[in-house]
């Protein structure tokens, strides 16, 4: 058993863990943070990627003792209030979703790669950076039309930050 | 998985240290092989030595004639080197096409390069660049270090501490992907070194691992392009077969890619 520390969405959660706990595990069961999915459990659908120290990451993959100290942003994390995220604004007007299995991971990748790439994405980018992210449901092309447009906001943002309201 | 108990020591010689001390121990970096390994019951490491607190595993050094990277350092961080992509933009390239984002983030240069995949993407840069692993005791030419599948010249608790690659006067990577996990089915790493030699690094067809293709660099020193090695084929007996491509196809793959490296120098060609 190890005691980890981990921020997560802006609180500090103090727990005894096993060592072989998993991130996911953490997030889930410990935590009661069941936004954040496990999908193949192999590393290879990305329904299950957080934000660690700033990068998406699959949290099926990681050590929760290795990730100990450490800062995470969870789906549940990302509206504000009421007040949804651009990225879940976005996939909600664009039909980003069918079974929305796979949509937390999807959001979580998206929100890292705008904040990568500070909005300036064209379509085959966020097709290829969207690799490690399955959905069963092939529902891509909206996914696509999510994050694009969630990333037009992310620049008009940018150019006029107080033109737009948040959320 | 089975229990384990998890440490993280500060510096090599406590890592080193760990793992002579503790029973059935392994070394873990960014842990993308060995926790799948562990979740399937494949390892059981009863202790895992992280190594990614150690600082002397991390940092880029770039000078004139090489290019030093740490062995915790991740692929992205790699692939995102405004210096490596200046020096030697393959092998940059080469680091942005392993797996996908999220892996890049975590996965690791020295992790890929002790565990030694046969569809791996880093040892054809390390081979197909004559670099050298520097572990915490020695220091091992790529041509001595890559020595079977998931083998390699790492004695036991041996620690990669960073990888060293000669700049080139240019380098290509060609890779043909399994669509659905995204290992190479082929890939070339062709190199073109200062002293006027030529390196053809082949990965995830090799039976053995990784391997020199020894006709194409001959071929491409008498006349470096693509058609140079039109009529060359690696021998299907030295290449792996398996559910996803015969030895044969592969041998073709290796041809294919042989040729796109070539004609992509400077650069790296995914498909």
């Amino acid at each position: 058993m190890s005691q980890i520390t981990l921020t997560v969405n802006g609180v500090p959660h103090t727990r005894d863990v096993e060592d072989r706990t998993l991130l996911v595990q953490f997030l889930r069961e410990h935590l009661g943070l069941t936004g954040t999915h496990v999908g193949c459990d192999t590393t290879q659908c990305g329904a299950c990627t957080v934000i660690l120290d700033g990068r998406a990451v699959k949290s099926c993959t990681i050590l929760a003792a290795a990730a100990d100290g450490g800062t995470v942003t969870t789906i549940e994390g990302l509206a504000d209030g009421d007040r949804l995220h651009d990225v879940q604004i976005a996939f909600r007007e664009h039909h980003g979703l069918q079974c929305g299995f796979c949509t937390p991971g999807m959001i979580m990748t998206a929100v890292d790669m705008i904040r990568r790439h500070d909005g300036e994405l064209d379509e085959a980018t966020v097709r290829h950076e969207l690799e490690g992210n399955l959905c069963r449901c092939t529902g891509y092309h909206n996914i696509v039309k999510a994050v694009l447009a969630a990333a037009e906001k992310h620049r008009a943002r940018r150019r006029a930050p107080s033109a737009l309201p948040q959320g | 998985m089975y229990q384990t108990t998890y440490h993280r020591p500060k510096t090599i010689a406590e890592a080193v240290s760990l793992y002579s001390s503790l029973e059935e121990p392994a070394y873990l970096s960014g842990g993308h092989t060995l926790l799948p390994a562990m979740k399937g019951r494949l390892a059981a490491p009863a202790n895992l030595i992280d190594l990614r607190a150690s600082p002397e595993l991390s940092g880029i050094e770039v000078r004139p004639d090489g290019v030093v990277i740490g062995a915790a350092t991740p692929h992205a961080v790699v692939a995102a080197s405004a210096e490596i992509k200046a020096a030697i933009p393959a092998l940059a390239g080469l680091a942005g096409s392993i797996a996908d984002v999220q892996v890049r983030h975590v996965g690791t240069i020295g992790g890929s390069v002790a565990n030694n995949d046969p569809a791996a993407d880093y040892p054809a840069a390390v081979l197909g660049l004559a670099g050298t692993v520097h572990t915490d005791r020695r220091s091992i030419p790529a041509d001595e270090y890559f020595t079977d599948l998931y083998s390699t010249a790492l004695e036991p608790g041996e620690i990669v501490v960073r990888i060293e690659f000669p700049v080139p006067e240019s380098a290509g990577y060609a890779k043909f992907r399994n669509p659905a996990s995204r290992y190479a089915l082929a890939a070339a790493f062709v190199a073109r070194h200062r002293d006027g030699s030529i390196r053809v690094a082949v990965t995830g067809a090799g039976s053995s691992g990784v391997f020199r293709w020894a006709e194409a660099e001959s071929a491409l020193q008498a006349r470096f392009e693509p058609a140079a090695v039109e009529a060359l084929l690696p021998d299907p007996g030295g290449l792996m077969s398996d559910m996803h491509a015969s030895a044969e196809y592969r041998a073709h793959l290796v041809r294919a890619m042989t040729k796109r490296a070539v004609a992509c120098m400077g650069g790296v060609d995914i498909s």
